[in-house]
């Protein structure tokens, strides 16, 4: 009468016997091949025990892009933004607990395996020239899934406009093509971001860390986290106090990736399901349209 | 298939239905609101929040709550249980609404919707590294399916019409459809095994970002069996409906077998969960203070409840019995999605997320709108059918 435990369960062995089996299969991150830095890849050194807090590189960020003055952090009489948003695609920050202070600057991380292009369906966002993260309107519909992905809260999207699109830092890819650095760098009067290739910045990232040991926590954040960035930060002040998220050296994107690309792997499993449903269903259907087992 | 399917008949505007039609009127209104103005001004979106209400409930709550048709599919085609092909048409029928009306929520959702045909027809840009992209292509794929399956309940009305082209479209297409329908039903099956648990995959993307009660690489999976279950609850749920509202006798004793079936699924998911919690050490977790481990409480309360509901075999005789049993399934599948998608993202301290009324009217607007449509559709068109053993009960038009 009732259909028997086992029916049931069969039914969703089958019904579900790819997603069930291959996602069950333990995906061995470590053999994972990860991707690498493209060969011209450029980036930033953000030093921030040379940033006084200036706030310069806000400015001329806003100034190069485009990008409205900002309001909503301290009202009309300020042009201050708070975080990065729709109208500032760079910021700087303070952490201060009393004891350790320090300014922070916030902008897209350009990572080596970024989580928003793998979000993105049409590749909007997508790793172009120099390995920079860029943006193409033109093929985003606004899903709004790469704000989901981002480890660093970067991509924002325009929410009072007709017609949003997504807003985060391209490394002024305007500039770059014509032979310029970012207006961040370019505008910085300490030196506190500087612009170059990664492997560069990173030699000269370990080159100050050597150079004066105990000003700096030992670290350059970005050369392995989350899978490494092409933005690359030193601080006195454990990253952790300053906005950047804990990662590890793990892709951001590597998990859904690997379950995603192990379950359609080549399409064997989507079409040998499909086969197999409709051998199951033939065989079912021979011997009398509607005969119940 | 289902031969002896018929249409209701009846007045369509009952009071009910009146009822209906001012929620979905609201709804058309909250919908032109948002055209205009803009999501900002609308909704309670946020760069924190991105994704709301209309992704959390309407797609991925609402396509697994038009599993039915995916469900019953399994059943009929893949475990020959002919018997309950009655439950095809009426299961379908609430799906394809389902996964449509879904289609329009994430019309709305989009901030750029004028730019959606280029997702099905860019091929040459199409990032496979995308779960996004494989769900939209999958739901779009299955939504036409879903519509095609339905299509012979149309088309049979059509043989008899007085329209000439409509009588033609029947008799050319319903051989070809029965011909073609083994085809047609795998990849009804298909899609669903597919886009449902990638829903589940859709989330781990946010990684760090995603609560460790929820993040688990076994997501797709219990999205699959969730969906699965919400499926059955939903035929059990409708098809009380449907002999209520349109006074037939209930199939009680099918659906109980129905109702029994999920049982196994909603017991495993619990087991499974909290096997998978302990596996990954974040067992404790569930004591802590966090608002997050009531949620997950809730959620496996509530997947309990009908298997507590269904063990004692009265409870399986009783009609009332078993619709709390399928509320109760449905409510456990809802709230965990909804928590992966909304409670379990931690985007920061400093965003917050509350649906607006535009949100709330839209989405009400939307189920209003569904139930409505199956409502008219069920009364022109042979989707019900009396169950095996039963005449046919043909409700006195009054």
């Amino acid at each position: 009468m009732a259909i028997s435990r086992r029916a049931a369960l069969k039914g969703l062995l089958v019904g579900g016997a790819a997603a069930a089996g291959v996602a069950g299969a333990p995906d061995p991150g470590g053999a994972v091949a990860r991707p690498v830095p493209p060969a011209d890849a450029v980036g930033l050194l953000y030093d921030a025990t040379l940033c006084i807090g200036c706030k310069a590189c806000v400015g001329a960020c806003q100034e190069a892009n485009d990008l409205p003055r900002d309001p909503t952090g301290l009202g009309p009489q300020y042009n201050a933004p708070i975080d990065l948003s729709q109208r500032a695609k760079t910021v700087i920050k303070l952490y201060d607990d009393g004891e350790v202070s320090s300014f922070f600057k916030a902008q897209c991380m350009h990572c080596v395996d970024p989580a928003c292009t793998t979000a993105c369906m049409l590749g909007a966002l997508k790793k172009r020239e120099f390995g920079v993260v860029t943006y193409e309107p033109d093929l985003c519909v606004g899903c709004r899934y790469c704000e989901i992905a981002c480890p660093f809260n970067v991509p924002k999207f325009e929410w009072a406009k007709m017609a949003p699109k997504i807003v985060k830092c391209e490394l002024c890819k305007q500039r770059l093509a014509v032979g310029r650095e970012p207006a961040c760098t370019e505008v910085c009067p300490r030196q506190a971001v500087i612009f170059g290739t990664r492997s560069d910045l990173l030699q000269e990232a370990r080159r100050r860390i050597a150079a004066a040991p105990g000003r700096y926590v030992p670290k350059v954040f970005g050369e392995t986290d989350g899978g490494g960035t092409q933005c690359l930060y030193l601080s006195h002040v454990p990253f952790d106090k300053v906005g950047l998220p804990t990662l590890g050296d793990r892709p951001a994107p590597e998990l859904a990736r690997s379950i995603q690309h192990g379950l359609y792997r080549g399409f064997v499993a989507p079409v040998a399901l499909y086969g197999a449903l409709a051998i199951v269903m033939m065989r079912h259907r021979k011997p009398s349209a509607t005969a119940d087992s | 298939m289902s031969a002896q399917a018929q249409p209701v008949g009846g007045s369509f505007f009952s009071p009910g239905v009146r009822i209906l039609s001012g929620i979905a009127g609201l709804g058309a209104l909250a919908i032109a609101w948002r055209l205009l103005r803009g999501l900002g001004a609308t909704t309670a979106l946020n760069d924190g929040y991105p994704f709301g209400l209309w992704i959390a409930f309407d797609v991925v709550t609402g396509t697994a709550l038009a599993c039915g048709g995916y469900a019953v599919a399994i059943l009929v085609y893949v475990l020959n249980r002919g018997r309950y092909s009655p439950l095809v048409r009426p299961a379908l029928l609430t799906s394809a609404l389902g996964y449509s009306l879904a289609g329009v929520g994430v019309a709305l959702d989009v901030g750029r919707w004028w730019l959606l045909w280029k997702v099905p027809i860019y091929f040459w840009h199409w990032n496979f590294n995308s779960v996004l992209l494989e769900v939209a292509l999958c739901i779009i794929a299955y939504t036409v399916v879903l519509w095609i399956e339905l299509a012979p309940a149309f088309l049979e009305r059509w043989r008899d019409s007085q329209v000439r082209l409509q009588r033609r479209l029947a008799v050319v297409a319903l051989p070809a459809l029965e011909r073609g329908s083994v085809w047609i039903i795998a990849l009804g099956l298909l899609l669903p095994t597919m886009h449902q648990s990638s829903l589940g995959t859709l989330m781990l993307l946010a990684d760090s970002r995603l609560h460790p009660l929820w993040r688990t690489p076994w997501l797709p999976l219990l999205f699959l069996l969730t969906c699965v279950a919400m499926g059955y609850a939903v035929v059990v749920f409708e098809s009380a409906f449907a002999s209520l509202a349109f006074k037939r006798r209930p199939e009680t004793a099918m659906l109980a077998s129905l109702a029994g079936a999920i049982v196994p699924i909603q017991g495993f998911v619990v087991v499974f969960r909290l096997a998978d919690l302990a596996w990954r050490g974040s067992l404790g977790l569930l004591f802590s203070s966090d608002v997050r481990a009531l949620m997950v409480w809730a959620e496996l309360g509530l997947f309990l409840l009908p298997v507590a509901l269904l063990a004692q075999p009265a409870n399986r005789r009783d009609l009332g019995a078993l619709v709390r049993a399928a509320i109760a399934m449905m409510g456990a599948g809802a709230l965990y999605r909804f928590d992966v998608f909304l409670v379990a993202f931690s985007p920061g301290t400093h965003y917050a997320y509350f649906p607006s009324l535009t949100e709330l009217l839209v989405t009400l607007g939307l189920l209003a709108a569904e139930v409505m449509a199956y409502i008219f559709i069920v009364r022109r068109f042979p989707i019900l059918s009396g169950g095996p053993g039963m005449a046919p009960e043909r409700q006195t038009a009054s």
